[in-house]
């Protein structure tokens, strides 16, 4: 850790960005509202259960609306375990 | 004018966010355009509208009295002292909640609908019946949000039940929704310490209708019991107001997040007016 980073406060704002959508997702999928966010973070989740072994908790699905360009961010956590599999395998 | 009236719920899920404050700020400054407005606290045991905007000496008859026929809806709307436009329908403060009717609720806004330009209906916190009944029949719909979490959580879930459980609603008709935030600190949101704008608006995927800042101004009103578009008619949030009620007119007016940098002005001739 650097002496910087002690004075600068991580902006917070972002954050509960991110957890309000991602909550919002489940909980609107859970409210039979599905959204595009819910839909698809489930078919990516199930993509990637075919090959590796993934936490649904690890996948985070981010959607960043813009006025003309959209842009969907994926972030998947693969355990060091699987992800050696994969460079093994291919 | 019975084609004319509009049905306005003034909403938010989570408690505390303002949605009294901004029921009496929305119907004083739609009066003081000239608009025939009744505002109706549906918090049944919590009354406060009455007390924000300073007639809570003058309550005789409530909305259940009139609900249940003890009392006309006449006897019971009290007419504000200095707005002759607005006139207020309290809240029971003693009795039970499940006094309320579907069934009465929906004959005592027909009549309304018949005499006034805007029936403002403010909901009680929460999601249980109060809250279901204030908005059932509702044309419109304001969602006072906070922009914290919590707020935007729960605003979220009340915009499920407005697009489910309204008379509208079942009738396959769209529910108009607006976003009113309120308690907005512009130098904490550019110093990314509180959700900006943007951001709550897109997560809630829903049009935004004003913006009103944190304001001393706002508690000053509800300590003399006057809405602040009354008592201090300067200051950024009355002005932020009287944007927003224009805007439920259907005027557009650019999206400006007024400020009190004019304070010095405020002192001298806003509080006069109060």
């Amino acid at each position: 850790m650097s002496v910087l980073s002690l004075f600068r406060r991580r902006r917070s704002a972002p954050v509960a960005r991110e957890r309000l959508q991602i909550l919002l997702s489940h909980e609107r999928a859970a409210r039979g509202q599905r959204d595009l966010l819910a839909i698809l973070r489930e078919e990516i989740l199930a993509a990637i259960a075919k090959h590796v072994t993934v936490e649904n908790e690890n996948v985070h699905v981010r959607m960043d609306r813009g006025d003309t360009v959209s842009t969907l961010e994926i972030d998947v956590e693969i355990p060091h375990s699987a992800g050696m599999l994969l460079a093994a395998g291919s | 004018m019975a084609d004319m009236a509009k049905v306005l719920v003034v909403t938010s899920g989570k408690g505390g966010v303002g949605k009294t404050t901004s029921t009496a700020a929305l119907g004083a400054a739609l009066a003081q355009a000239g608009q025939k407005v009744a505002v109706v606290d549906f918090d049944v045991g919590l009354r406060n509208l009455d007390l924000v905007l300073g007639a809570e000496r003058r309550v005789v008859f409530d909305l259940i009295n009139v609900v249940q026929g003890v009392a006309k809806l006449s006897q019971a709307l009290i007419r504000d002292k200095r707005l002759e436009n607005l006139w207020l329908l309290p809240a029971s403060q003693t009795r039970d909640k499940d006094a309320l009717t579907e069934h009465g609720v929906a004959s005592v806004i027909k009549e309304m609908r018949s005499k006034f330009d805007w029936v403002i209906c403010d909901s009680p916190a929460g999601i249980e019946r109060g809250a279901t009944l204030a908005m059932r029949f509702a044309d419109a719909a304001v969602i006072v949000t906070n922009p914290e979490v919590s707020s935007v959580r729960d605003s979220d879930r009340i915009i499920g039940l407005l697009d489910s459980k309204t008379e509208k609603a079942e009738k396959g008709q769209r529910i108009e929704k607006h976003i009113l935030i309120t308690r907005y600190d512009a130098q904490r949101a550019a110093r990314g310490e509180m959700l900006n704008i943007g951001d709550v608006l897109d997560i809630l995927s829903t049009p935004l209708l004003g913006i009103i800042p944190e304001s001393e101004e706002v508690l000053r009103a509800s300590n003399v019991g006057s809405p602040v578009t009354l008592s201090s008619a300067l200051s950024a949030a009355a002005r932020a107001y009287v944007d927003a009620s224009r805007r439920l007119r259907g005027d557009q007016i650019p999206m400006t997040v007024p400020t009190d940098r004019k304070r010095f002005f405020d002192r001298l001739f806003g509080r006069r007016a109060a």
